[in-house]
């Protein structure tokens, strides 16, 4: 017990008193819980989703080389198991998802089309943000993705506002922020830490952790290095998850959003992953050895210890390589669509500026 | 010794007040530190404490008392006021410190706070108002707060957050009453944390509500500029039109008094320059309120600037139940043939007590509020551009890509051929606003150097 004074009765917006909060308290759960258990179908749709996004960035990173896509482009290969294994878990269209620039994975996981996200990353017209976006800055509505966001950082606060929404709307949904090691360190993260415990808002901060940020490592810069504990200082619980299993990741998850929707205020989740390629497509990513990616890939990978363990389970092998077949040939599809789609309208230049005429 | 006490300036731009209660009466011992009245400033009713010990001798200002000056005796400590050597109100004694204020009140008012004198001419009527509109007056400060309040009993999207915009009723008393009537869900007081609080309304504008985001001056809202910029008025664009942000950013802009570089600073030019934004700088009451609820109810991301001196301005403004403007159209507010003065906000006022001068010289100046920076009202402009054939522009900021700079353009490239003189600006001083009295005021802009400028485009100087 403590003999803190309890909080003020009348005010409406301070956290319920909790004078047993401790960081772990999700994290014990977690523990406890285990993996998640998924049934045959459930690890088969993980297996398919995770493959269909590295399948997809691999397709977008040979596109750029080819010249088709421009500027900054950023890769999820490694990191599929968290998208995956998070949304999977999310009530789609209710709940609200918000990420960084490296957005591609997320707006997959969620089954948004390959097509309309390849025709962004050639900015075409039929580009799921008409051309106008490109890879870094891609939004669904109907979705309830938010972007998509290319300031580093800056998802976080506005993740905060999408989950103020839900609170004040009483709409029962939960906002999942996405940011990485590096965003971490930007002030406004603990601003919107803050703000989110001391109003109790329904979100779940996801740090995703691919130990690097652009080619800094985390030891270079990061006093502390478990990210997981960075939320104590506001009474937000934290949890530390492999994030190269999508089927722990799927059991946060769950216990999370347990949480965030019993009312118990935001979740701080650091997934530990690994992005095998460099920070974006101009990244020779020399500052780290080649045997470290090369232990990652091979024994650390989300895709090949799904596809192992669905084959312990006794998956038929052919069915798999017909399924990775039929990737292929959705991923090859939308690459020939975001080939041969039209270029915006040069008129595309002056619309959607602002909404209204004035 | 007889000791005065007089009547403390308790804000920057405080120039006199009520003398709302004595706590004390003739007779009584006081101590420092002991509350001798409350008194009623522009912004707040505080408590005035004694400095000196002694015995209350005389009240001279009786409770109740409204628009006591500054500088006022308003009692006398051990004595009467035969017993003080000058015991009128120090009109022209050197300044004097006001122990524990560290405001000197025997100064000169700056000249942007000369602007509360009335403007003289017949008002041109806002062809907005129907013929026979009942006028009631009303401050801008007032005239804000009530548009918020009805567009938030219109429309339960709409809340307010920012620092002390709830219980503290406004570090301006612009949100005042507001918490009462709307409560704590609606109104939202947001700690110190501008960079975090405008990204949060701007993402809770993301998922479909109508946020009204204070800054408790714009000077902070440095810190969130991304969230402005980046993140707000993008937003529509990169996403092919999907994503909208009804988010407004307000709070007061400009030279407040006195406040120094870095809380005197006029955001217009930068807010202006970011395609995505709505940018609004409303002089009067009337277009406070009317452009205030439209900004509301607009689809894009709104930067409202208000400015500090002009917040407990009256002005007329018409008795209408649903009072909205059209954003992006500027007003013209004095008609005249001879020269155009193109003003916005506090400047517009300059610009009026100009145009009166002026008049005493025989120039007939046309005065135009842009009241929206963004989108820019170009027709009202060179259309009076084209029927006086001189224009200048006068702008409380520094002149460098000013939005003076801005409307200079428009004239060349649009206006050539009806200029008879090159466009001149007038602004203030190209430094970082300074501290001391007689600095500050040669910094800013004033209505002597619009009256000059004029004269020169009409080759009359």
């Amino acid at each position: 017990m403590s003999d803190k004074p309890a909080a003020k009765a009348d005010s409406v917006t301070a956290p319920v008193e909790d004078p047993d909060f401790k960081l772990a308290t999700l994290q014990n759960r977690f523990e406890e819980a285990g993996r998640f258990e998924a049934s045959d179908d459930q690890l088969l749709d993980f297996y398919k989703q995770m493959l269909l996004i590295r399948r997809f960035e691999e397709k977008a990173g040979q596109l750029y080389g080819l010249g088709l896509i421009g500027g900054f482009c950023h890769l999820y290969i490694g990191q599929e198991a968290v998208a995956v294994g998070l949304q999977s878990a999310l009530a789609e269209g209710k709940d609200s998802v918000i990420t960084g620039y490296r957005d591609h994975g997320h707006m997959l996981a969620y089954g948004i089309d390959p097509k309309v996200i390849m025709a962004e990353l050639t900015g075409r017209q039929a580009g799921i943000s008409k051309g106008k976006g490109g890879s870094m800055h891609m939004f669904s509505t109907e979705h309830a993705f938010y972007g998509g966001h290319g300031i580093v950082g800056a998802q976080v606060p506005l993740g905060a506002g999408l989950a103020f929404a839900h609170k004040y709307r009483e709409d029962g949904g939960v906002c999942l922020a996405y940011f990485g090691d590096g965003a971490a360190n930007q002030g406004q993260v603990y601003e919107t830490f803050n703000m989110a415990s001391l109003w109790q808002l329904p979100i779940i901060f996801v740090i995703e952790n691919n130990q690097y940020a652009m080619g800094t490592s985390t030891v270079r810069s990061s006093a502390e290095t478990e990210f997981h504990r960075r939320g104590a200082a506001f009474r937000i619980p934290g949890m530390d998850v492999d994030g190269m299993d999508v089927l722990a990741v799927r059991s946060a998850a769950e216990i999370a959003l347990e949480h965030v929707r019993g009312g118990g205020g935001p979740v701080l989740m650091e997934l530990n992953t690994y992005r095998y390629r460099g920070h974006s497509m101009s990244d020779p990513a020399k500052y780290r050895s080649r045997d470290e990616v090369k232990d990652m890939r091979e024994n650390h990978d989300p895709i090949e210890a799904a596809k192992a363990e669905l084959i312990k389970r006794g998956m038929d092998e052919a069915k798999l390589k017909d399924l990775e077949k039929d990737i292929r040939a959705q991923i090859s599809e939308a690459a020939d669509f975001a080939e041969s789609s039209p270029e915006p309208d040069a008129s595309e230049l002056y619309t959607d500026v602002l909404v209204e005429k004035y | 010794m007889a000791t005065a006490i007089k009547m403390p300036a308790l804000s920057p731009t405080m120039e006199e007040g009520t003398l709302a209660k004595w706590l004390v009466k003739e007779g009584d011992q006081v101590g420092p530190g002991d509350i001798l009245a409350e008194i009623e400033t522009d912004k707040a009713t505080m408590e005035f404490e004694a400095i000196d010990e002694g015995t209350v001798g005389k009240l001279t200002v009786a409770e109740g008392t409204e628009g006591v000056k500054v500088g006022t005796v308003i009692a006398v400590l051990d004595g009467d006021e035969s017993d003080i050597e000058d015991g009128a109100p120090a009109k022209s004694e050197a300044p004097q410190d006001v122990a524990g204020e560290g405001k000197d009140t025997g100064r000169e008012p700056s000249e942007a706070e000369v602007t509360k004198s009335e403007a003289q001419a017949e008002p041109v009527r806002d062809p907005e108002v129907p013929e026979g509109t009942k006028m009631v007056s009303l401050s801008v400060r007032e005239a804000l707060r009530d548009a918020m309040a009805e567009e938030m009993r219109a429309d339960d999207r709409v809340f307010v957050m920012g620092e002390e915009v709830a219980e503290y009723q406004g570090a301006y008393k612009v949100t005042q009453g507001l918490l009462d009537e709307f409560g704590a869900k609606r109104v939202i007081d947001t700690p110190i944390t501008e960079y975090g609080f405008a990204g949060v309304g701007t993402g809770a504008a993301m998922g479909g509500l109508r946020p009204i985001v204070e800054f408790m001056t714009f000077n902070f809202a440095m810190q969130a500029i991304d969230h402005l910029v980046n993140s707000a008025a993008k937003t529509n664009y990169m996403s092919g039109g999907q994503m909208r942000c009804p988010v407004v950013f307000r709070g007061p802009n400009g030279a407040a008094s006195r406040v120094a570089a870095q809380h005197s600073q006029n955001y217009g030019p930068w807010y202006a320059s970011v395609p995505g934004l709505v940018v609004i700088a409303p002089y009067d009451a009337a277009d406070a309120k009317g452009l205030m609820k439209a900004a509301i109810r607009s689809e894009d991301p709104v930067v409202f600037l208000e400015n500090e001196l002009l917040y407990g301005k009256s002005f007329d403004l018409p008795d209408l139940e649903d009072w909205v403007l059209p954003t992006g159209k500027a007003r013209i507010v004095r008609a005249g043939s001879d020269v155009t003065i193109v003003s916005y906000s506090i400047g517009v006022g300059l610009a009026l007590e100009a145009a009166e001068e002026l008049a005493s010289q025989g120039i007939d100046a046309e005065v135009i509020d842009l009241r929206t920076l963004r989108p820019l009202d170009t027709k009202t402009v060179l259309d009076s551009l084209a029927k006086t054939n001189r224009l200048i522009v006068a702008e409380e900021g520094w002149p460098t890509c000013s939005i003076a700079s801005e409307i200079i353009a428009v004239c060349m490239t649009e206006g050539f051929d009806h200029l008879d003189a090159p466009v001149l600006r007038v602004c203030n001083e190209d430094v970082p606003l300074p501290y001391a009295a007689n600095l500050e005021k040669d910094a800013l802009l004033k209505s002597s150097s619009i009256v000059a400028a004029a004269k020169k485009v009409c080759y009359k100087d």
